[in-house]
């Protein structure tokens, strides 16, 4: 696999893998953090309509209209959903973990990681990789959940530092 | 510059105390539970001196193992129960709480001087049932449903179900099924102490040897403590396995939520009692939210705003910042306050700056244990 550079101008970043070179002059991940600054972020609630289980709205914010496709985004919060209704899930795994860990006085739980923690480092990986493959292309990056008290998903959105106000995504209303 | 490593339990609001560098987590006053505990081992350990050696040899070895083993449980069920974090909502950090300001100040529209505005509630729909969600003006966030902000312990937690002196800790989401666990444990100790207790005092009143006198007050004591526990501990894991069976918190039970006035229902309950103990029992374990153990950056120059796999022990440099200027209001209703600029909040760039930051530091408001204590817990925790 060869390195791709879409712009000539942009160096080849010996630090990171052959997939994660910067596709645009503006944004990787490390790229964002050093080169542009943060505008505007946007949280996402939580969608309370089924439940207490953990679902996020996936209403698309006007401030990320000329950011980020609306099918991009509605994918990305589908899919954390997703992950999250199977983390939530009550079924026959379920029912044996709680009286497994039950009988042995939830002891079990020092060695065994619970099905909820494992599907939270997939949660975690996925958000890594969407961030570096979707979101920091177009200046945005998104934080997991779960740091944020699994309340809100929040999505900040960077300027590059040499251009001037932007139309768009920087509005800061008063 | 003497750079100690401060981790995150450190610098949480709140009325919490914190132990064993942060794994342990309970409420302030805990005298009440040294007393459980007290009352717990005393008895048991009475028992197990006194009763156990004659119920061994003259009924069966197996009484005082079995005994044992329950004991174990109840502790275990009883430190888990205390120790652990109830579900503890973390405050918002400066920038949602200005986001929900700016949200309710769009939904409210023009206020008249003078008037007061409305009520901040957000009305959701779930199962049919409009449930009202109210804001909570000390964490800055609209409550989830079934979430309360405890006064103790000046936190909101989810599921709230009560604040529990005899165990020194609040009882939610998380450690609901730890703390039924203890009551029904506990209840079934001390039935069976008790049960033993009459047994070996009837088998002693036709003795073939002389009965000291002094062993037989200390089996009446036993009898006398656990009788009043009886009624207490069997009453409240009835009064548990009821709320567990329909699906209801003791606050809601309580508040009279879901009484039935105005066709009002329990929009959470499957109106199946195996299913509702089942989801409430055997339901998923849910990770604390809480990063107490997490290091936080005193000086970085890395963003704030990290998205890298969040490993429960990486730190999050805005929280240093925010966290700081995060202040307990004294007063709930003052909504005025609670709007920093919006321009001020956006030009606070991701890398925080090598300066000090602004805000004059918090001090700890959760302090490490004496050692005393620390050692003593140390020896619970497990």
């Amino acid at each position: 696999m060869h390195s791709v550079q879409h712009h000539g101008q942009q160096p080849r970043r010996p630090d990171l893998p052959h997939c994660c070179q910067p596709l645009s002059p503006f944004h990787n991940l490390q790229e964002l953090r050093h080169s542009a600054s943060l505008a505007n972020k946007v949280f996402i609630q939580r969608d309370y309509s089924e439940g207490t289980t953990c679902r996020f709205q996936t209403k698309f914010p006007s401030e990320l209209e000329s950011r980020i496709e609306r099918t991009l985004f509605e994918d990305t919060v589908k899919t954390l959903n997703n992950y999250y209704a199977e983390a939530e899930k009550i079924g026959g795994q379920s029912y044996l973990e709680g009286c497994l860990a039950c009988s042995t006085a939830y002891l079990i739980f020092l060695c065994m990681e619970t099905r909820y923690e494992k599907v939270l480092k997939k949660i975690a990986k996925y958000i890594q990789e969407q961030n570096e493959k979707i979101y920091a292309p177009r200046g945005l990056l998104i934080t997991d959940p779960i740091e944020r008290g699994m309340r809100v998903i929040e999505i900040s959105i960077y300027e590059d530092r040499g251009s001037s106000d932007s139309s768009s995504g920087s509005s800061s209303s008063s | 510059m003497i750079t100690r490593k401060v981790r995150k339990w450190e610098k949480l609001p709140g009325k919490n105390t914190f132990c064993c560098d942060g794994r342990v987590m309970m409420a302030r006053q805990k005298g009440v539970f040294y007393l459980t505990l007290f009352l717990i081992v005393g008895t048991c350990s009475l028992f197990f001196a006194f009763e156990c050696p004659y119920l061994a040899v003259h009924l069966s070895p197996a009484i005082p193992v079995f005994a044992a083993l329950l004991f174990l449980f109840v502790i275990a069920m009883l430190l888990r129960t205390s120790f652990s974090d109830p579900g503890v909502l973390p405050r918002a950090l400066p920038e949602e709480a200005t986001f929900i300001e700016m949200e309710i100040e769009a939904a409210n529209g023009n206020v008249p001087t003078g008037q007061r505005p409305p009520p901040r509630i957000r009305n959701v729909q779930i199962n049919n049932q409009i449930v009202k969600l109210k804001y909570c003006y000390t964490c800055k966030i609209f409550r989830p449903p079934r979430a309360s902000h405890c006064s103790i312990c000046d936190n909101c937690v989810d599921r709230f179900d009560h604040h529990c002196p005899w165990v020194g800790n609040c009882v939610g989401k998380r450690n609901y099924r730890f703390f039924y666990m203890f009551t029904l444990s506990l209840s079934l100790l001390t039935i069976y102490i008790f049960t033993f207790d009459i047994i070996h005092v009837v088998m002693r009143k036709y003795p073939v040897s002389h009965l000291s006198n002094q062993k037989e007050q200390t089996c009446r004591r036993i009898v006398l403590v656990c009788f009043f526990t009886l009624w207490s501990v069997v009453g409240l894991t009835g009064f548990h396995t009821y709320l567990i069976s329909l699906n209801q918190t003791t606050n809601e039970d309580i508040k009279g939520s879901w009484s039935g006035k105005n066709r009002v229902q329990n929009p959470y309950s499957h109106k199946n009692i195996i299913k509702n103990c089942c989801e409430v029992l055997c339901g998923p374990v849910y990770p604390s939210v809480l990063d107490r153990r997490g290091l936080m950056q005193e000086d970085s120059s890395v963003s704030a705003t990290s998205a890298a796999p969040s490993s429960f022990s990486s730190s999050n440099p805005v929280s240093q910042t925010t966290k700081t200027t995060a202040p307990l209001i004294p007063n709930e209703h003052t909504p005025d306050d609670a709007k920093p600029s919006i321009a001020a909040s956006a030009e606070t760039s991701a890398p925080p700056k090598d300066e000090v930051p602004p805000a004059p530091k918090v001090p700890p408001l959760a302090s490490p244990e004496t050692d005393a204590e620390a050692s003593i817990v140390k020896d619970k925790a497990h």
